[in-house]
């Protein structure tokens, strides 16, 4: 009851926003700007009205939203493990790393939408060029974290291994991916947030399906509400990401916590 | 001996790392194991780009896509800066907005694009509006995080010797936030020009990096053009992102002196 109490505290903000922006919005009575209720209207409309045994969800649910968060998972993942193999071979590899450093620094300095016109001449428009976007737009991140944190191992760790001659696998697999596990998981948050990004920008110029197209065909029927209404979910999207993204990182580096606290 | 000194060297390592992936890429094209049809070859590509150097027309649209980048960070940061300051200093208030902006926070500012297309008629109004509201959260957030970091100490010093309020504000949180705030500054250029370039691409212009990478698309040789334009833009955003960061260097010498002590 308590907790429930003060949650509402906190959120005591938000109705009073609602109901300002619904008033403010039903007096100016301008087209661009629905109130809330009308944009909730319409994502019902949008979303909602399907058949019950199909969880009541339309065909335009079932089929934008599962493949814009494909693509955009497919394209993290790919990202996420050729980002931390390659990452954690130059963190390891000084002088492989002064080979490729000028040219990785250079290649994450390209804003990923001029990646847009290039991949979209190179394949036609289709999942293929959107992963291909995401991936090459979101690998920097990753790679350069991995690489980090491999490079910095506490001395002790590696000398250890050393005098119990661990393989190569083993060194890999029990201490330089672990001690780079933190560094890795920043990394990957990032990239996640622009993965997003990529997957909306990629959808709104070469697609058929996907919440972006959605939101074009929105847009290019002058539907106001459905606009707003494609953009609240695509912030629902985001938030989810995050929530489940850190959930899962103070899942698996609740041991790098626990280690921290007894030192 | 020598040979190992060479690869000492930081610059020489690199170029030599840029000039191989040039070569390789160079020699793809050239035996036909990637047709440069589909592929333009590596030195095709870097002489276009030599030329865009001089080509007005392109010059143009650099110069309209920096300044509304430029115009973007600064309101962004008149804007951000006291904001965060407000509600950094105001804790009965930021707990108030957190979960609004929380919510705001995740939202895709590029999925804003046909918004603002049906809400402005101006393009350059269009693109200033979305880089200031992308850039404003990295400066924003920023901001909140160094006036958490103030070192207690100092601020009850000051106040046990009688200053006020404001005077704390402006002698104490002030300097000891502002290397948090260029952090801030630095992420949201990156992210400025992220934004500027997607408008001029998805809602067209009158000129900009973006509108000339849509004018050039109908060309025969439109890779060509894609690639080189890629470069330059690879190469602000390099340089941009070093300016930044020698600035801050520079201007906060005693913040990371004395983080690095620590």
């Amino acid at each position: 009851m308590k907790r429930v109490l003060r949650a509402a505290g906190r959120l005591w903000a938000v109705p009073v926003v609602l109901v300002v922006w619904e008033l403010v919005t039903r007096a100016a009575e301008n087209l661009s700007f629905p109130p809330p209720t009308t944009i909730a209207a319409s994502m019902y409309e949008m979303w909602l009205t399907g058949p019950p045994e199909r969880l009541w969800l339309t065909d335009a649910a079932l089929e934008n939203i599962p493949a814009s968060v494909g693509r955009l998972l497919a394209g993290w993942v790919l990202a996420g493990v050729i980002g931390t193999a390659v990452g954690l071979v130059l963190g390891r590899r000084p002088l492989y790393f002064r080979f490729v450093d000028p040219l990785v620094q250079f290649a994450r300095a390209i804003p990923p939408p001029m990646l847009l016109p290039f991949f979209m001449a190179l394949f036609a428009i289709g999942p293929q060029m959107q992963i291909n976007v995401i991936v090459f737009g979101i690998i920097w991140p990753v790679l350069i974290n991995a690489a980090e944190g491999a490079r910095h191992i506490d001395r002790q760790y590696v000398d250890t291994a050393r005098v119990f001659g661990l393989s190569l696998k083993q060194r890999l697999f029990l201490l330089v991916l672990p001690a780079a596990m933190p560094k890795i998981f920043a990394g990957l948050r990032v990239s996640l947030s622009l993965a997003l990004i990529l997957m909306v920008i990629s959808e709104l110029v070469g697609s058929t399906d996907g919440i972006g197209f959605q939101l074009l065909d929105a847009q290019r029927s002058y539907d106001l509400p459905g606009v707003w209404g494609t953009i609240v979910v695509l912030g629902v999207l985001g938030y989810v990401l995050n929530s489940a993204f850190l959930a899962a990182e103070r899942r698996v580096l609740s041991w790098h916590r626990t280690a921290k606290q007894t030192t | 001996m020598i040979g190992r000194r060479l690869l000492d060297s930081k610059p020489l390592c690199g170029a030599l790392g840029a000039a191989g992936l040039f070569c390789v890429l160079e020699a793809t094209g050239r035996t036909g194991l990637i047709s440069p049809i589909v592929f333009p070859l590596a030195s095709t590509v870097l002489g276009r780009a030599v030329e865009l150097a001089t080509d007005v027309d392109f010059l143009l649209d650099v110069v309209s896509t920096l300044g509304a980048w430029a115009l973007g960070l600064l309101l962004t940061v008149v804007i951000a800066v006291p904001a965060g300051f407000v509600l950094g200093t105001l804790p009965r208030a930021e707990s108030a907005l957190r979960p609004i902006l929380e919510f705001l926070r995740p939202i895709p500012s590029l999925a804003l694009i046909p918004l603002a297309l049906a809400l402005f008629s101006d393009k350059f109004d269009m693109k200033i509006t979305l880089i200031v509201y992308a850039a404003t959260w990295p400066v924003l957030m920023n901001t909140l995080y160094g006036l958490k970091d103030v070192d207690p100490l100092a601020k009850e010093t000051l106040r046990s010797f009688g200053f006020g309020p404001l005077a704390v504000l402006w002698r104490v949180s002030l300097p000891s936030t502002a290397p948090f705030v260029a952090t801030g500054v630095r992420l949201a250029s990156a992210i400025a020009l992220i934004v500027a370039i997607s408008v001029e691409l998805l809602a067209g212009g009158s000129d900009g990096i973006g509108v000339f990478l849509i004018e050039v698309g109908g060309s025969p040789d439109a890779m060509v053009y894609i690639i080189a334009t890629a470069i330059w833009a690879g190469v602000i955003g390099l340089v941009s992102d070093s300016l930044f960061v020698l600035a801050e260097r520079r201007i906060f010498r005693w913040h990371t002196a004395r983080t690095e002590v620590v």
